[in-house]
């Protein structure tokens, strides 16, 4: 039993790992602002879960496992938030004519 | 594995702080000093350093960062480009890098118990907190009791900053009722209502870290910073107006005097008692119990005087350009 949910969390830790390299270089390389963001946001919403989670069950019924559930809770609401703040307000300055577009550098 | 992890984080800070000298966007580079004492914090806490590693995240990246985009709200935001000479510069930061890292070979290794440093006062403080303060958190001992002359003048000092802003910026003056249009972010429905949400929650954390802050990492400093964080959102998301008259600017400074009059007031307390200025053994018949109430006192001064400095310092940047 104790293996499987080692394995499980194990998975959920790679699996979060990996969703963030993948998060980090479509921050990199999309053309735009807005891909750019849902990059940025699948990295901080999808990996941080997993990792959290797969953190969780290496914790177990503890006092530390709590304040992980506390902390994903937390993240589950900031996160996307984070998200749409950013976008909508690229929305909004790009109506009021300001140029979003990512420098080329 | 711990190794691999700090060479990762101060890698990481040698090319933020780069980063942040060659930029010549000032909010990427307020964005890129958040990032650096976010490295930090995560530093402190490799080395074990739990209390100061949540200060560093509070203030340094959390607060400070709010301070830096304010200030640039008022100001440009890309860096004028002055003729700069390297030569000079160069040579005075390369010959003391030389002497710094020269200084350092003669260091002890890292971590390294018998360390001149940590055999001259810490092993008395080790072993006496248990004794003659009984609570769990040596760090709180030594900064509340046995040092607390020297958090006394970091409340002053953090009083004096906000002084400082004051007489620079002035007293934000509130817009009338009527062309109040400032309404902030309420109109942002989502926002709104995950603010509404999170506010009570991060104020809540903030009374915990205060009163905690005897059994584990925190304080009044880390306290105070996140409750003037809470209250930020609250300002940004309710719009500057509605927040400064719930909070007037001049009620918040006088409650930071206060919070600074509280520390020092328990400190002429144990003088009129009879006892050393800041020793709270007096306090109570118990010299153990004196102590614990003299901490929670002065650890409520200290919460209250820097969450209202912070705000104090946040309304006078962001009530500036609506004159």
């Amino acid at each position: 039993m104790e293996q499987v949910i080692d394995i499980i969390s194990w998975i959920c830790l790679l699996g979060g790992a990996l969703v963030v390299l993948i998060g980090g270089i479509g921050l990199v390389r999309f053309p735009d602002l807005f891909t750019r963001i849902h990059a940025a946001s699948l990295a901080d919403s999808g990996g941080a879960i997993l990792v959290i989670v797969g953190c969780m069950l290496q914790a177990g019924l503890t006092l530390a496992g709590v304040k992980l559930a506390a902390i994903l809770l937390f993240l589950l609401f900031t996160s996307p938030t984070a998200g749409y703040a950013l976008a909508h307000s690229a929305i909004t300055a790009k109506d009021d004519g300001l140029d979003v577009d990512i420098e080329s550098d | 594995m711990i190794i691999v992890f700090s060479l990762f984080l101060l890698t990481m800070m040698v090319v933020v702080a780069l980063a942040v000298v060659e930029t010549r966007n000032l909010f990427a580079a307020a964005m890129l000093t958040g990032i650096f004492s976010f490295l930090m914090a995560a530093n402190f806490f490799v080395l074990d350093a739990a209390d100061v590693a949540l200060t560093e995240a509070a203030v340094g990246a959390g607060v400070a960062t709010v301070f830096f985009l304010g200030a640039i709200a008022l100001s440009s935001e890309h860096e004028h480009s002055a003729s700069r000479k390297f030569g000079l510069a160069l040579l005075a930061v390369a010959s003391t890098a030389v002497v710094i890292l020269l200084g350092t070979m003669e260091f002890p290794i890292l971590g390294d118990g018998s360390a001149p440093v940590h055999q001259h006062v810490a092993p008395w403080y080790l072993e006496k907190t248990p004794e003659l303060i009984h609570v769990p958190n040596v760090v709180t001992a030594v900064l509340a009791s046995f040092r607390g002359y020297d958090t006394l003048g970091e409340v002053f000092v953090v009083l004096t900053a906000a002084i400082g802003v004051l007489s620079l910026l002035g007293f934000p003056r509130n817009n009338s009722e009527e062309n109040a249009v400032n309404d902030g972010l309420s109109h942002q429905k989502i926002l709104h209502i995950v603010g509404k949400l999170l506010i009570p929650l991060i104020i809540l954390f903030g009374l915990y870290v205060q009163f905690h802050g005897d059994f584990g990492p925190g304080g009044g400093f880390q306290a105070g910073t996140i409750i003037a964080a809470a209250l930020i959102l609250y300002a940004l998301l309710s719009g500057g107006d509605r927040a400064r008259r719930q909070m007037p600017p001049r009620l918040l400074f006088g409650m930071a005097c206060l919070g600074a009059f509280i520390y020092a007031g328990v400190g002429g307390t144990t003088l009129l008692l009879g006892g050393n200025l800041l020793d709270y053994s007096v306090l109570s018949h118990d010299p153990v119990h004196g102590q614990h109430l003299g901490i929670m006192l002065i650890e409520f001064g200290v919460g209250l005087a820097v969450a209202s400095v912070m705000l104090t310092i946040y309304h006078a940047f962001a009530g500036h350009e609506h004159r």
